[in-house]
């Protein structure tokens, strides 16, 4: 199995690299406000990100309870709910996973596993994140605004984005695009430092191909936002251009409550092509930190070495690359010519050749481990069924034919949610389990992660697997509701109300059983069970640090030298089942015993 | 799109070839220790390899907005607008600020701290010389009735040189910092090292005008 071929290459002499001068805060604001600890800017990424989560879980109940009990709620208006549509979505997908991914996780792991003392640039990593809390507070003052927030749909089409009729098409929009626009800003100064620091910030011995799956993961997703984000940057740029100076861009000549606009000429398609250049290479920008950690959690939880790592690594940098080409899938109904429609299907399916690779190689691991049934280990296993599941609707969503029928309705939401709502969830609670014992130096309690696990794995299904039926059935999405004069329009059947106030009571329970989550974070915080050093026995860089947690500058006087790859698990012959990065082959325990590999 | 594609098609083809060259293929799994491991190396310092980084970035930002100038192109209602002749002044004065830089950076090399200190004020005045010559063309062109408003040729016109000089501006931040060192006789290494930065970046920009330039002459 493993080739020892070099035993004789001993515990190195001490490092030759270069110490970057690392910064030293002087006082306790610049330690813990404005700092330049990539540690703390990671907490102060993931708070933020988790908080304005929250809003947009509690607007997904707002939407629920209007689908499930329509009539009910005086309080949600129709321009209300396409609000809350409008700002769900847009702050799950990039106030939240993005930014909780490659901001938090990106921040605490990156310096940690690849034996940096902190990212290359601190300074202006701390200037990433307090313009992305800027970006967030404009975002969330929109909703104290006279006419509040867009409603647009969080793709933010025009030209009804900037329409009179369309709620929030004067500030609430300017603000959004606005908030966009700096929060591409304060991500592209992070995202410098993400990429540079995998480059040029590795310890000796860490070659590329010895980075753990979570890196080449994030790493991966970086690279991507960094290239699909500047989409984003010039669509909101000359929307707002053409909102605030009247330019044409994209607005087509209009009529908009009998009155003829100044507008004329421009393109809306132009727009979604902008749009969806980002939206799409979005989607992984999410999910490939999400397959790189789950890769991890799998391996350590269940002590086997990731099946095909070559592969995944490949998986990986290929699904990067071709997601730049499959964009135009989310505009068969906006019409293309034929030839196009064909090659975006095609280069879509493609895309999932290396992604079902993924899945089995996930699986491949698992097979034969030796499991440990740890929360992390649950979260994980929830996150490749969710996928899986998420993954073959999408196949079906992929082809022309099958999609016409399906766009907009409720089946392309059950879809969406599963792959990059559910599953990257999923992911991002196992990871917290897995690593809060080294941010915190305290375990989290089992019983409670069990239950929440439980709940929101169950939850989601019962909320998602029933609307993917209603999709089905014909009904649409973003509509606020489906009654006509008080009854169901004809082609809705009776069972749909029933199964949408199931699903919206669900949610309800679900959504508060959450609390679980957060009471077990914060009691754990101070009374829970003390870990030990590398509780979870893993082999990866970050739980190797002399204090734990990890101090300022993370590694002692010296940096840790790598011998091999993270996922030396289980190698027979040794006397533990888990090898670190860092143990010199020389001083490995029951290292006599090996004759041969 | 197919500007930016070919762009995106370029960098993948660079980040494919770096990975191929260096380790995507070792067995990871069957190598132990530390010397005979291939180690994928850039060979640049941190900040310039950023500086790269960044550029690529921003080359991507410009391209999408030259697609899209072209896809908007496409639709009957566009009127080019006559290109000012102030913009050809515009271009020496932006070509005399990256020469004054370079000759900074070689003064600076030749340890020629006075020449450099010239050289950088130079440059910075142009610089600046470059934004006031942008803004007296938005003057010239609002005064003879060429609003954003009013033609989408106009309005990528406008766009594409804000863009253009706030990232100009940007580097006047790099400049003032560099000039402060310069100022404060820090180690030569340093002033070098944030005078080579600003050369590179002013180069970019004045490609990037002269590619923005030609654009709006050609079309
Ligand atoms: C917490 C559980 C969640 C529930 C119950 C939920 C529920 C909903 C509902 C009811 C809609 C509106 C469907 C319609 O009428 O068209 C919606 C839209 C959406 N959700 Fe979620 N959601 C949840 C989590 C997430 C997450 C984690 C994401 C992150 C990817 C997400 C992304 C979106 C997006 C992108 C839209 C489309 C918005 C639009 O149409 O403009 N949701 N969600
Ligand atoms: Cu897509």
């Amino acid at each position: 199995m493993v080739d020892i071929g070099n035993t004789d290459i001993d515990a190195l002499p001490v490092a030759e690299v270069e110490e970057a001068d690392l910064y030293h805060a002087k006082s306790w604001i610049t330690k813990y406000v404005f700092s330049q600890d990539a540690k703390v800017i990671a907490i102060q990424y993931s708070g933020t990100a988790i908080a304005i989560g929250l809003v947009g879980l509690v607007l997904s109940w707002m939407m629920r309870i209007q689908l499930g009990f329509p009539e009910v709620f005086s309080f949600i208006s129709p321009e209300a709910y396409y609000q809350f549509i409008t700002m769900h979505g847009m702050i799950m997908v990039i106030y939240l996973l993005t930014a909780l991914f490659l901001g938090g996780f990106g921040n605490y792991l990156i310096p940690l596993m690849v034996g940096a003392r902190d990212m290359v640039f601190p300074y202006i990593n701390m200037l990433s994140y307090w313009i992305y809390l800027l970006a967030v507070l404009i975002l969330v003052s929109t909703f104290f605004i006279p006419g509040g927030p867009t409603g647009a749909g969080w793709t933010l089409y025009p030209p009804q984005a900037i329409l009179e009729g369309t709620p929030g098409s004067d500030l609430g929009i300017i603000l959004m695009l606005v908030s966009l626009a700096l929060f591409i800003v304060g991500f592209t100064m992070g995202g410098l430092n993400y990429v540079v620091t995998v480059l040029q910030g590795r310890t000796r011995g860490m070659t590329m191909m010895r980075l753990p799956l979570t890196i080449w993961g994030i790493f991966t997703a970086t690279v991507l936002a960094l290239f699909a984000f500047p989409a984003l940057f010039v669509g909101a740029i000359m929307m707002l251009l053409d909102q605030v100076l009247g330019t044409s861009f994209f607005m087509p000549a209009i009529v908009s409550f009998g009155e003829h606009l100044e507008y004329g000429g421009g393109s809306p398609i132009l727009f979604q092509h902008l749009f969806w250049f980002f939206g799409h290479p979005e989607v992984y920008i999410v999910a490939l930190p999400a397959f790189g950690i789950v890769s991890d959690l799998i391996s350590a939880h269940s002590r086997r070495n990731i099946f095909g790592y070559r592969m995944m690594v490949w998986a990986i940098v290929a699904i990067g690359a071709i997601s730049f080409v499959v964009w135009a899938h989310h505009m068969y109904v906006s019409g293309m010519h034929p030839a196009f429609g064909f090659f975006f299907a095609t280069t879509t399916l493609i895309i999932a050749i290396p992604t079902a690779l993924k899945v089995y190689n996930w699986v491949l691991t698992i097979w034969r481990g030796n499991i440990h049934f740890t929360i992390p280990m649950l979260f994980s296993l929830g996150f490749i069924v969710t996928f899986l599941n998420g993954g073959i609707t999408g196949l079906f969503l992929g082809n022309v034919v099958v999609d016409v029928p399906l766009s907009d309705t409720m089946f392309v939401v059950a879809h969406f949610h599963m792959v990059m709502g559910v599953a990257p969830l999923m992911v991002v609670f196992g990871a917290i389990y897995h690593w809060f014992p080294l941010m915190s130096g305290r375990m989290l309690h089992v019983g409670l992660g069990k239950v929440h696990f439980w709940i929101t794995f169950l939850g989601a299904y019962s909320i998602f697997l029933p609307l993917h039926y209603i999709g089905l059935l014909g009904v649409p999405r973003r509509y606020f509701e489906l009654n006509v004069g008080g009854t169901p329009a004809d082609f809705i059947p009776a069972s749909v109300g029933q199964l949408n106030a199931f699903v919206t009571v669900i949610t309800l329970l679900v959504g508060v059983a959450q609390i679980i989550f957060f009471i077990n974070l914060f009691w754990s915080l101070r009374y829970g069970k003390k870990s030990e050093k590398n509780p979870w026995n893993a082999t990866s860089l970050e739980w190797q640090t002399p204090d734990m947690p990890p101090g300022h500058g993370n590694w002692g006087p010296e940096l840790p030298p790598v011998y091999r790859w993270a996922y030396a698990y289980s190698v027979p012959g040794f006397a533990t089942d888990f090898i670190p990065q860092n143990v010199a082959p020389s001083t490995m325990p029951g290292l006599e015993n090996i004759e041969d590999g | 799109m197919i500007i930016t594609l070919i762009f995106m098609l370029a960098v993948m083809i660079t980040i494919g070839r770096w990975l191929y060259l260096n380790d995507l293929t070792t067995k990871s799994w069957a190598v132990e220790g530390i010397e005979n491991m291939p180690r994928a190396e850039i060979k640049l310092p941190k900040s310039k390899l950023g500086l790269f980084v960044f550029i690529t970035v921003i080359t991507g930002l410009f391209s999408l907005l030259i697609s899209a100038y072209y896809m908007r192109m496409g639709f009957g209602d566009w009127a080019a607008l006559p290109d000012p002749p102030i913009l050809w002044l515009n271009t020496a004065i932006i070509i005399l600020s990256s020469a004054a830089f370079q000759w900074a950076q070689i003064s600076a090399r030749q340890l020629n701290m006075r020449r450099a200190r010239i050289g950088l004020s130079l440059a910075g005045l142009f610089a600046v010389l470059f934004l006031a010559g942008q803004l007296l063309a938005w003057r010239q062109m609002t005064e003879l009735g060429y609003f954003a408003a009013s033609n989408p040729a106009n309005a990528f016109f406008y766009l594409i040189t804000a863009l253009h000089g706030l990232h100009l501006i940007g580097g006047l931040f790099a400049w003032a910092r560099t000039g402060g060192k310069l100022l404060r006789g820090n180690d030569t290494s340093k002033i070098r090292a944030s005078l080579d930065m600003c050369t590179v970046y002013w180069h970019f920009l004045l490609l990037v005008w002269v590619a923005l330039f030609s654009l709006l002459l050609a079309t």
